[in-house]
């Protein structure tokens, strides 16, 4: 008994010393929390260096995203290139995983920085490709798919991709 | 006994008018304690509270009073109507009868009753039956496990709490709370009566319900406990009679323990005001820092630890005070 109200003391002088302590409370709309450059936030859509958008539509971000929350449908330029129509994010279902970052093959789809994304009304939560395209590359400055990839499009056929080897003519493999 | 009051140094009307005042201090006064309290427990859990209405955060209990006025003033329809709504005004209305007594100064008191500390025992007892009633009346299993707890809780720290009281009227040989306070001029009752003012501190906490001690309404067992059916202004009248009832027990334990309203160079009603807020302040440090009992270890306390000391509080003062005079 003597011992459990020498404990309870204790407890008693120990809170009492937090009078003195400084507050762990970080006081949120005048003091932004520091968040790291790969923070999972607000989800953009990206450009690569040339100003072309880098989405190919490719639609595995919809395939991997667990929520389903990401919409979608392709449609081919003229000059070759694939891109969305529409592309929807129903940010009110979205889990901010980074999924569909991961999935991307073309690094078109980034997560930013950013959580300060409330609304009042539900049917605001919906990004439309407007919304959510930015100007920049995000996070890849140098990356451009078509450059890399064997897909002929317009001024640039197969074989002209940086490190991609001439098309094998197989009608000339004679030895 | 023949029920006195003794003569008050003012007018009929100057202690109706004082008596509006107390009734009016009081509810302000719980009322700002709800946002003390908050802020208070923030410190001391190394955060702010409420700091963004008004000054330090103040307004927050008059926006507090508004939500809770403009709430839909709902009564459950499995409720027992008439119960459910005289419930809540039991507890402000007993606990407001209990500020009757408290002297605020020699000459700042409503009624000098010469049973004064027995009617605060009787008032504080009857508050239990709001909780009860509340509990009973709401027809909930969990306001009724809470009313349960509370008529328990009271019955078995009712019986001590008037029984630490006894060393005190033994020593000034007067029920009256001025006689009491009088008597402490020499040396504070808490010296000679420490273990009468320990266990009076642990009876008072149980009596008002407040944490450690808040079994009855125990938010992680029971939602909470007796008024989980209560919404709006129901919910604040049991809210006020709780921190009324805080309030009391402090100015009790002042009276009583730590020489009421005696104090050099200050004005004697201050001197009660500071030392009701040092206790007030005590009772929300022991809000913040000591974890709620179990059932029945409330139990096993009260029965085989603090009454037992009681009795032997009362036996020794008594012993002391024959022995005194010989």
């Amino acid at each position: 008994m003597l011992n459990s109200l020498r404990s309870q003391l204790t407890t008693l002088w120990t809170i009492l010393q937090h009078s003195f302590t400084k507050s762990e409370t970080v006081e949120y709309p005048e003091q932004k929390p520091y968040l790291a450059p790969r923070y999972r936030g607000r989800i953009v859509l990206t450009k690569d260096p040339d100003g072309e958008e880098r989405c190919v539509a490719c639609n595995l971000c919809a395939v991997a995203c667990p929520v389903d929350c990401i919409a979608l449908q392709q449609g081919v330029k003229e000059d070759g290139r694939w891109y969305p129509q529409f592309f929807r994010i129903n940010f009110s279902r979205c889990i901010m995983c980074g999924m569909c970052e991961e999935a991307c093959p073309t690094n078109a789809i980034q997560l930013t920085p950013d959580f300060e994304m409330c609304e009042y009304d539900r049917q605001n939560m919906v990004y439309e490709k407007e919304h959510l395209q930015i100007e920049g590359t995000g996070k890849y400055h140098d990356y451009n798919f078509y450059r890399v990839s064997g897909l002929a499009i317009k001024g640039k056929d197969k074989g002209q991709a940086q490190n991609e080897a001439q098309p094998i003519d197989v009608k000339s493999l004679l030895p | 006994m023949e029920v006195v009051m003794a003569e008050s140094g003012m007018s009929v009307f100057a202690t109706i008018g004082f008596g509006l005042f107390i009734l009016l201090a009081a509810v302000g006064g719980a009322a700002v304690l709800t946002w003390f309290e908050r802020r208070l427990l923030g410190i001391w859990q190394d955060r702010y509270g409420p700091n963004r209405l008004g000054p330090f955060g103040i307004l927050q209990v008059a926006a507090d009073m508004l939500k809770l006025l403009t709430k839909h003033d709902w009564i459950p329809p499995f409720a027992d109507r008439m119960v459910f709504i005289f419930a809540p005004t039991a507890i402000v209305v007993a606990m407001m009868m209990g500020f009757t007594v408290v002297p605020f100064s020699p000459d700042l008191y409503i009624i000098d009753l010469n049973i004064g500390l027995l009617f605060f025992l009787a008032m504080t007892s009857l508050a239990v039956y709001s909780v009860l009633l509340g509990g009973l009346a709401s027809n909930n299993k969990y306001a009724l496990l809470g009313g349960l707890r509370s008529a328990a809780q009271m019955i078995s720290y009712e019986v001590f709490m008037g029984l630490s009281l006894m060393g005190v009227v033994m020593l000034t040989g007067s029920f009256s709370m001025r006689d009491i306070v009088e008597a402490q001029r020499d040396m504070w009752n808490c010296i000679p009566q420490f273990l009468g003012l320990y266990v009076f501190l642990i009876a008072g906490i149980a009596e008002s319900h407040r944490l450690p001690f808040d079994l009855p309404e125990a938010e992680h067992e029971l939602t909470a406990g007796f008024h989980t059916e209560y919404g709006g202004m129901k919910f604040a009248m049991l809210m006020l009679g709780e921190y009324l009832g805080l309030i009391l027990i402090s100015c009790m334990m002042v009276t009583l323990f730590f020489g009421g309203w005696l104090g050099p160079w200050l004005p004697p009603v201050v001197w009660f005001v500071i030392k009701v807020f040092i206790v007030i302040c005590f009772f929300i440090l022991l809000r913040a820092a000591i974890p709620r009992p179990r059932y029945d270890q409330l139990m096993t306390l009260g029965w085989k630890f603090m009454l037992p000391l009681t009795l032997v509080n009362l036996l020794g003062t008594g012993v002391i005070v024959l022995w005194m005079e010989g």
